[in-house]
């Protein structure tokens, strides 16, 4: 979707602000927010949509104005809800329902630990598909512009690139406009693409500089 | 489409009623993250943090969180996955010539030799500054970063000012970050919007020569491995 998440490109967005302090929370509740996000992810009734699209249809005004973890919260009340975990009356209230479920905590502080540290690489390894690109040769990005999620930001569509790399096989992360997977979500070759500044900016960008993105097999044609 | 449209819809509705009875109609706390330049936060949503709060005690009510597993979960970010571990990945690039070698060609292997891995890390990628390449990261359909060895994003990173003008005007936001490249410096910019994540690998400051792993490390500024800063010799390193 042509949403408000995919800003690679403008330019009213203002200054970069820094805080040469920063910690990792700026304040306790964006540690509380950011822990039960990750707490309650495996209580989701499936099919659970794209993490990544539940946040890009949050509407535009609102996406701006949102911080981070607000953008989180916010979503994971909408979630919470609509996959039944709590009830409109609990969210009024503060307090569960008289008589509901008990549920049991599923991730404790030791699983939470081994969690972070687990290693869940994406890359579709024993899938053996013959690249279609090769490293060197110049590839167009496609013209599409699909309503669900996609990995292939505006700036890049129907630009000249050069594949630099085959960066493996993954699962095409593209979702219909319910944020669920496409029907035969297949695994692709992923290619690694040198995009010119001035392919991309035109002439007032720099020469020699370029910008590197990955794009999956389904979003390239041949130039 | 009409399906989606409904649900829009039903989001909105939701978002501006019932969702908003878990917020106390109170000024925001400090919004660090507010985007600037962007209208800043009439409240829509706002008290998060009387809004988080009340969230744990519901869920923690209902038996579906333990407290301690929250508190393990933010001191896991506050004192373990951070840029110290970027620096230490670093420092070890520069001191051992086989070790950058490795790291240059199978990042996530070598980064993993010193004991860093996870979420955000299984696809990893180093980036190696020269005096003629300058690299540097982004996200711009997201904030994806590389947890195990830079820790969660700081607000700029993930700020729409950041992501929406370093693929555009990389050189401008550089300057903003005090850092004016020569014309004949290569600057290449890596979107992370597929699995890979990246880290810089930056030049390795003259007249550090006598200095050893440990004490290089702590030069080594998280912005200089995002790539919007240099390693200057003299430490100076404190983001």
């Amino acid at each position: 979707m042509n949403g408000i998440h995919d800003m690679g490109g403008m330019q009213d967005m203002g200054p970069v602000v820094r805080d040469p302090d920063e910690k990792p929370f700026h304040e306790p509740w964006e540690g509380r927010a950011w822990g039960l996000l990750r707490v309650m992810g495996s209580f989701r009734t499936k099919p659970v949509p794209n993490f990544r699209w539940e946040l890009e249809i949050i509407p535009p005004a609102d996406y701006l104005r949102m911080s981070y973890y607000e953008r989180f919260i916010h979503n994971m009340v909408i979630w919470l809800r609509k996959d039944g975990l709590v009830t409109q009356p609990e969210l009024d209230s503060g307090h569960a329902d008289p008589g509901s479920r008990r549920y049991t905590p599923r991730l404790t502080p030791a699983m939470a630990r081994a969690q972070l540290a687990q290693r869940a690489p994406a890359a579709r390894d024993s899938v053996q598909l013959p690249a279609r690109f090769h490293r060197g040769e110049q590839v167009r990005a496609r013209n599409i512009n699909p309503l669900g999620h996609t990995r292939l930001p505006r700036y890049v569509r129907g630009k000249l690139g050069t594949i630099v790399r085959v960066s493996g096989v993954f699962d095409l992360e593209d979702t219909d406009t319910e944020g669920l997977s496409l029907p035969g979500d297949k695994p692709q070759p992923v290619y690694m693409v040198r995009f010119g500044a001035q392919e991309l900016w035109g002439e007032q960008a720099g020469r020699s500089d370029a910008v590197f993105i990955e794009l999956w097999e389904n979003y390239l044609e041949r130039a | 489409m009409s399906k989606s449209s409904e649900g829009q819809v039903d989001r909105r509705t939701f978002l501006s009623s019932s969702a908003a009875s878990l917020l106390v109609p109170l000024q925001s706390t400090q919004a660090q993250e507010r985007p600037v330049g962007v209208g800043n936060g009439q409240s829509v949503a706002s008290n998060p943090a009387l809004r988080v709060k009340a969230l744990e005690s519901l869920l923690i009510e209902k038996g579906m969180v333990d407290p301690a597993t929250l508190d393990a979960i933010v001191e896991s970010y506050e004192s373990k996955i951070g840029p110290r571990n970027g620096a230490h990945v670093v420092a070890r690039a520069w001191v051992d010539s086989e070790y950058k070698a490795r790291l240059l060609t199978d990042a996530t292997a070598a980064i993993a030799e010193l004991g860093y891995g996870g979420s955000q890390g299984d696809h990893m990628m180093v980036l190696e500054n020269t005096p003629t390449v300058h690299n540097l990261v982004v996200c711009t359909l997201c904030s994806c970063y590389p947890w195990p060895v830079l820790g969660l994003p700081p607000t700029w990173y993930k700020s729409p000012a950041y992501r929406a003008r370093v693929v555009i005007d990389p050189r401008g936001v550089l300057r903003e970050f005090g850092l004016d490249l020569p014309e004949d410096v290569e600057v290449r910019v890596w979107d992370s919007n597929a699995q890979t994540r990246y880290l810089v690998l930056p030049e390795r400051p003259a007249g550090t020569e006598h200095l050893g792993e440990a004490d290089l490390a702590a030069l080594v500024s998280r912005d200089s491995m995002v790539g919007t800063a240099k390693v200057a010799a003299a430490a100076g390193g404190r983001s």
